[in-house]
């Protein structure tokens, strides 16, 4: 792939000259180059290699508080101007005249030495699942199947607006997946783990693929001997990198501009208050090389930042895209972000991570009469205006007199983000961060999360015991 | 329109070298979406978009089968379609040859005629879409005094088409329109906050009911006004037909033969025997044009036909597309789905409904007498596992109080095992409505289901 810019210049600044033409106070090219391979292996075999290739640009013209947006997979020069010109239809003054643009010059990002995806070998991303499927059927008897996928992309996305921004970045990102189930004399369990990082193939230099199969299949043979969750308020300790989930469901999503200017979040109006346990410093931070939500520039051209959003439980700040910061008088936090250039950019998360604490992780358990052990964390969702969030557990055991027993069966936990955060009375200092694929109004993105072992005092376990 | 669709898969089709099978896949489609805030346009989106998806199978040598390799783009350009084409063809060389791999093939079955398209996604003029998510949020702002923010109010529309042919002589094609109205209102009273939705979906704008959105998002919001967690406790559970969709969905993926054969289904072995409450027929029906899924083909371009999967709660049959079909010895039930351009074919379900009962939601509500009525589940992907069948979601809704609804209820979650609910299921409604998904849901009543709470 040519490293020349998407589109060139002269041709951007036109197109935004075009986009004001008939008035609005902002418009905006963001242009994208995707190149996506997928591997899956299924039952023993190689089922299917896939690639894919994305490429667009998407128009936004902002006038006032209305945002008019067109996409085109057409980067000729021909194809922008009609977009602009769609884009532009709900721009309403008419008094725009003529706008010159110019351009800032393209900073450069320096990424350090990465693997490209494509100069990788498809035989040698295939010999990966095979060692992987390998070591989780030799994990034991029981698994009965193992799936395993592994994916990588290439973005290149280029923005301009009409202020002069001029931004472009060159993502790269690899994952890696491993499913697994095992047959017992109670039914089937299921274990999946997965490793992702915005970086190219050298992960696999620090990574086994092998690890990750075991893990995978370790946490689906013990599943076949647990008992059904307790049900009912429990208090919880959640392992170092259990998922991180519960700080993005908890207040992650409720600290979103967006959210915050339209008066949809349990947390506007409270910055300076105290929302959260002293033990609670939270970050969003964009900048973290590697993690599975690091980028050089934001898909609104901004330079992403380490966000304190909590500090010692005090409400310190929310999370900002162009949009929602224009409107309150400030700038960016780095936080625009979109799926594709086929969707309008919106207030996102990054890598949102509580800092680590003091505590050794085992006294915390020690120290924990009774409750639930919580290893590994799934998916979760949260209503912002509410507060009450769910999420839940895919590796679970009870602790009893200060010990771990008994593994559970998956279930969901329930609370309200702000009880629940005044709740955490431990932090260990095992961090870890995990990746994840965020969900908000039909757009995915990755993201990390990160949080060291804790424990809530108490939160409502949805088992069946 | 669609002449030059379909013309263009049997062009790529024709490229074919020899012994080489190839499935062309492609579609075009428009998209408008209109966000009302504070009675102005929020934002408006409108795009055309295309894209092409080929898979090729390669023959390996005597008796080994054939290799499958897929590619796809966001492209109809014809240098875009050769790059992608080649990318297919590369990436089958590296498949491992399996002899269940193959193309659909022509299976006699006709396909139904549907009328899923409506000219008014294209003729009403912009203004008036606009118009219909800035009325609604106008109104539902004015529908009840404790409304105290609508966060969106939200028009969107689509057409599609797609047109598929393979080297095995089949060539479809199919095109649907849709329109959508929905709107998120949060009301409160004192410190007590609440959030309902509400939505309309139609073929066409002029289908759509926008009273039925207001009505909805303002009704389970205000009801929600008060409502605290619940004492843990073992009850029957009434679920609000939006979320017996959305269970349905769930029992869906167990139901498809791919997770069959793979051993990933609790379903698996189990034809013939009762798996549900002998109330229990579930059909998935894509023949029928009400439903939000219909098709006249399926993801290979086979007829999709009304598929009889559990009649009087015995188990009868699972989906099937071409290559797990084989897999299990049996045919496809035209049940192929993909996820546009980009996925491949797997077999799945796209219209699934419950054969409704006689009652409706109140005569359940009386029947059951004392319980909780669940207006809305959350945690479905992270808490309901369609392989092991556990399952536990949080809930909102109302306590059934004297055989009528009473206190509201927050921050509880309800559990058990998908097998056990469907054996538990007491009360199937008469209220069948056709929902956005791949199944239509009604009210329904299931026995001794854990509510956790305090």
């Amino acid at each position: 792939m040519p490293d020349t810019a998407l589109i060139e210049p002269d041709v951007l600044e036109r197109v935004l000259s075009s986009a004001l033409a008939g008035g609005g106070d902002m418009a905006e090219v963001f242009a994208e180059d995707a190149v996506t391979a997928g591997a899956m292996l299924d039952d023993r075999k190689i089922e299917e290699l896939s690639s894919g290739r994305s490429r667009g640009a998407g128009i936004r013209v902002v006038d006032g508080e209305t945002t008019g947006f067109a996409h085109t997979a057409d980067l000729s020069e021909a194809g922008l101007l009609a977009a602009a010109r769609a884009a532009a239809a709900v721009a309403r003054q008419g008094d725009g005249g003529v706008r010159t643009v110019a351009l800032e010059p393209l900073a450069a990002h320096g990424r350090g030495d990465r693997t490209p995806p494509d100069r990788v070998d498809k035989g040698r991303k295939l010999e990966l699942l095979t060692r992987a499927d390998d070591a989780a059927r030799s994990a034991g008897g029981a698994i009965g199947q193992v799936m395993v996928g592994c994916g990588d992309s290439r973005r290149r996305v280029l923005i301009a607006n009409s202020e002069g921004l001029f931004a472009q970045d060159d993502q790269i990102r690899t994952r890696f997946n491993v499913t697994c189930v095992a047959n017992g004399d109670t039914g089937m369990q299921t274990g999946y783990e997965s490793l992702a990082r915005t970086e190219g193939y050298e992960i696999f230099e620090r990574h086994r693929v092998e690890d990750l199969a075991r893990v995978a299949a370790t946490r689906a043979l013990t599943k076949l001997s647990a008992r059904p969750a307790p049900s009912g308020e429990v208090p919880i300790v959640l392992a170092g990198g259990s998922g991180g989930i519960l700080f993005h469901e908890a207040c992650g999503h409720g600290l979103e501009a967006d959210h915050i200017v339209k008066n949809a979040s349990v947390y506007t109006g409270r910055v300076g208050e105290a929302v959260a346990s002293p033990l609670v410093t939270l970050v969003d931070d964009g900048t973290v090389l590697g993690e599975w939500g690091n980028f050089a520039v934001d898909d609104e051209g901004h330079e992403p930042a380490r966000n304190v959003l909590i500090e010692n439980g005090v409400l310190t700040d929310y999370m900002w895209d162009w949009l929602r910061a224009r409107k309150e008088g400030r700038t960016s936090s780095g936080n625009g972000r979109r799926q594709s250039y086929q969707h309008l950019p919106m207030v996102r998360m990054t890598n949102t991570y509580l800092l680590a604490g003091q505590e050794d992780p085992d006294e915390i358990i020690a120290q924990t009469p009774s409750g639930v052990y919580v290893k590994k964390l799934g998916g979760g969702q949260v209503n912002t205006a509410t507060g009450d969030f769910v999420f839940g557990t895919t590796e679970a055991y009870l602790i009893e007199n200060g010990r771990i027993t008994e593994p559970l069966r998956d279930a969901n936990l329930i609370g309200n983000g702000p009880e629940v955060l005044r709740r955490i009375d431990a932090v260990a200092t095992d961090f870890d961060m995990t990746p994840g694929t965020c969900g908000k109004d039909g757009q995915s993105v990755p993201v990390g999360c990160g949080q060291a072992t804790l424990r809530i005092t108490g939160v409502t376990l949805g088992g069946t015991a | 329109m669609s002449d030059d669709l379909q013309s263009l898969a049997d062009s790529v089709v024709a490229q074919a070298g020899p012994g080489e099978g190839l499935e062309v896949y492609v579609t075009r489609g428009t998209d408008t979406e209109v966000r009302a805030y504070e009675g102005e346009v929020e934002s408006l989106t409108s795009a055309d978009s295309s894209g092409v998806g080929i898979r090729v199978l390669l023959r390996g040598g005597e008796d080994s089968g054939s290799q499958v390799g897929f590619a796809w783009a966001g492209s109809l350009d014809p240098a875009v379609i050769a790059a992608t084409l080649a990318d297919a063809r590369d990436n089958a060389r590296f498949a491992t040859p399996d002899p269940d791999v193959v193309l659909a093939e022509p299976d006699g079955v006709h396909a139904v005629e549907l009328d899923l398209w409506d000219d008014g996604v294209t003729s009403t003029p912009i203004e008036k879409k606009v118009a219909l998510a800035v009325e609604l949020e106008r109104a539902t702002r004015g529908a009840d005094p404790r409304v105290r923010q609508v966060s969106s109010a939200d028009y969107s529309d689509s057409r599609v088409e797609v047109a598929l042919a393979t080297t095995t002589g089949i060539s479809s094609f199919r095109r649907r329109t849709n329109a959508f109205l929905s709107v998120d209102a949060i009301v409160g009273e004192g410190a007590d906050t609440q959030t309902g939705a509400g939505f309309t979906v139609a073929r066409g704008p002029g289908g759509l009911v926008p009273d039925e959105a207001m009505d909805d998002a303002v009704l389970r919001a205000t009801r929600m006004i008060g409502a605290q967690k619940a004492r843990s406790a073992h009850c029957t559970v009434v679920f609000d037909p939006r979320v017996v969709s959305t269970l349905l969905s769930v029992v869906a993926s167990a139901l498809s033969g791919e997770a069959v054969v793979k051993g990933r289904s609790f379903f698996a072995g189990r034809i013939g025997e009762s798996v549900a409450a002998s109330s229990i027929t579930l059909v998935d029906d894509p023949t029928d044009a009400r439903a939000y899924g219909a098709a006249s083909h399926d993801g290979e371009g086979l007829a999709c036909r009304r598929n009889v999967l559990i009649s009087d709660g015995f188990l009868r049959m699972f989906v099937f597309d071409t290559v797990s079909a084989r897999r299990a010895g049996a045919v496809s039930t035209g049940s192929a789905v993909r996820g546009g351009f980009a996925g491949t074919p797997s077999a799945g379900c796209r219209a699934l409904v419950l054969s409704p009962g006689n009652k409706g939601q109140s005569d359940i509500l009386a029947a059951v007498g004392d319980g909780l009525f669940v207006q809305s589940v959350t945690g479905v992907h992270s808490g309901v596992n369609p392989v092991s069948g556990d399952f536990s979601v949080g809930a909102e809704g109302l306590m059934i109080e004297r055989g009528a609804l009473g206190q509201p209820v927050r921050e509880v979650t309800v559990a058990s095992t998908l097998q056990r609910m469907l054996q538990s299921v007491v009360e199937i409604g008469a209220d069948l409505r056709w929902l956005p998904g791949l199944a239509a849901g009604q009210t329904l009543a299931i026995a001794d289901m854990a509510l956790s709470g305090d």
